[in-house]
């Protein structure tokens, strides 16, 4: 299915087409989300009202996973395939994905602060979460250290499957050093069930973010592809 | 398999030559060691615990300074390309390099590891382990470093760039390499914590020559 | 209203987690709206100097994205 949106000419004018449909399908579903988040959803029992940062730092650490997957797969089918967009894609996406890292360790921060007292702990998701972003960065320092373009994208591509690789590695091995210095009196984030209430919100909001991250993707591949146009007619004018 | 030992013996003989390179990582090494006992206090009851982890990410940052010596050089003056072009699958040129890449930088700091496990207090138990560990963490370092230094061939501020790639990529080996010490310190079972230094030594082997023979290929077009 | 403003006594860390995040968003949305908006123009300016629409196919050739984009035109 995907080479059929491998024309750029074609995925432009499908970009075009679907474009406000989906600012308006994120911009709903992240308002309405916002609305159960922060008013028709009850407090936690545990937790009270901090339990409400929940719906925005948990969606964001998905979508800080689901956008390096992206990525890593987009650059395989640039590498095996040479799919003229996929690169584009992948660089479009990863400093997104690392806004996304950012905005979960901010707020997983600001959610530990009431919680354990303390802004920072090295707690195994949230260590982990640390080492995505720092691969991230590494990939977007990479994709822009050549001069020329392709050779970036390339090099960058090879950096993200490595990165694929490695992600479930590190997890284990974060999770591992995680119960070697257990830290003392530490809130399950992640109760066994998860009430119905709090999942509503949870998933609108993780949908919209979805949405969004659609559209930006989209505006920043097009804005590549033009300033790609824009480069050769400059080379010709510069040759007439 | 003459080809391969060639490759190897060149990197090896032109290590010594220029003997400089390979002895400024080694003294980089010493000199951030000894730093840590002037920052934190000279306190045996304070570094002998530490110590573990202070001689493994020293090495690591070490090692990383000597990435960028693995291809750099042989790219500028055409010898890459000749390798490229031998016989020599890419994939065990880049195994030989990466052997003599460890030859001249990892196993020196295994050699000078217990002198500086000394002034840093190491329980004198921890040191078998502590070379065990140390030696399966720069064979799996010498592997990921091949990686990111040919991911970086040509590129800006390409040393920086190699220690922001390897860094993150090298945490699983950090955590199975100090806990390994650290085990032994506190005179538990290191031996998980080895099994899985030595899983993750055995996966970099079979993966990282791959990936960075996929990373020169796009290096040389 | 001040019962929700306040969180529970914990609208210091409630709202800025909300805060972070929009902003975040918005700051990113809005670049690439720029970015995008910044390229048509230049796109444009060249295009009324003669280059590009005379040449499109060999621009085409050359880049390999074809076709212009005048959805936001």
């Amino acid at each position: 299915m995907f080479h059929r949106f491998a024309n750029p000419a074609r995925f432009m004018a499908v970009a075009a087409m679907i474009l406000p449909w989906m600012t308006a399908l994120a911009a709903g579903l992240l308002l309405v989300g916002l609305y159960f988040a922060l008013l028709a959803s009850p407090a936690d029992y545990q937790q009270g009202e901090t339990v409400r940062i929940m719906y925005v730092h948990v969606p964001a650490a998905w979508m800080a996973l689901f956008v390096y997957v992206a990525m890593a797969a987009a650059s395989a089918s640039f590498l095996i395939w040479r799919h003229p967009l996929a690169d584009i894609f992948a660089q479009a996406a990863a400093p997104l994905g690392a806004a996304f890292t950012a905005a979960a360790l901010i707020t997983g921060s600001l959610w530990g602060k009431p919680m354990w007292g303390t802004w920072w702990v090295w707690d195994a998701r949230l260590t982990s979460m640390l080492i995505l972003l720092f691969l991230y960065l590494g990939y977007i320092a990479l994709s822009q250290a050549f001069d020329n373009r392709e050779r970036g994208a390339r090099a960058a591509a090879v950096l993200a499957l490595v990165g694929m690789i490695n992600v479930p590695i590190i997890k284990f091995s974060v999770d591992w050093w995680n119960t070697l210095h257990q830290p003392a009196s530490v809130i399950k984030m992640s109760g066994p069930a998860i009430d119905p209430s709090m999942l509503l919100p949870l998933l609108l909001m993780a949908a919209g973010m979805k949405a969004y991250f659609l559209v930006v993707v989209i505006l920043r591949m097009r804005a590549r592809l033009l300033s790609r146009r824009v480069q050769v007619l400059k080379l010709l004018a510069a040759e007439t | 398999m003459r080809a391969f030992v060639a490759v190897m013996k060149r990197d090896l003989r032109l290590s010594v030559r220029q003997g400089a390179d390979a002895a400024t990582g080694l003294m980089f090494f010493i000199v951030v060691v000894a730093l840590f006992p002037l920052a934190i206090g000279p306190d045996p009851a304070i570094l002998g615990p530490i110590s573990g982890g202070v001689l493994m990410v020293t090495a690591l940052l070490a090692a990383t300074l000597s990435f960028d010596r693995l291809f750099q050089q042989d790219f500028d003056d055409g010898t890459l390309e000749q390798l490229l072009l031998s016989p020599l699958p890419v994939e065990f040129l880049v195994l030989a390099k990466c052997l003599g890449h460890w030859l001249t930088t990892g196993l020196p700091m295994i050699i000078l590891a217990p002198i500086l496990g000394l002034l840093l207090n190491l329980p004198a138990v921890a040191l078998g382990v502590m070379l065990l560990a140390l030696g399966l963490t720069t064979v799996t370092l010498s592997l990921l470093g091949a990686i990111a230094a040919a991911l970086t061939i040509g590129a800006r501020r390409g040393g920086i760039l190699v220690a922001l790639l390897v860094l993150p990529l090298a945490v699983p080996v950090l955590i199975f390499g100090v806990g390994a010490i650290d085990a032994a310190v506190s005179m538990g079972s290191s031996r998980p914590h080895l099994l899985l230094l030595g899983a993750a030594a055995a996966v970099a082997a079979a993966l990282a020559p791959w990936a960075t023979a996929a990373a020169l290929r796009q290096a040389m077009t | 209203m001040d019962h929700f403003l306040d969180m529970g006594g914990y609208a210091y860390f409630v709202w800025p987690a909300y805060g972070v995040v929009a902003l975040l968003l918005l700051v990113f949305a809005v670049q690439a709206w720029h970015e995008l908006r910044r390229q048509q123009a230049e796109l444009t300016a060249l295009e009324r100097l003669g280059l590009g629409r005379r040449r499109d196919r060999q621009a085409d050739r050359q880049d390999g994205s074809g076709g212009h984009d005048e959805s936001e035109a």
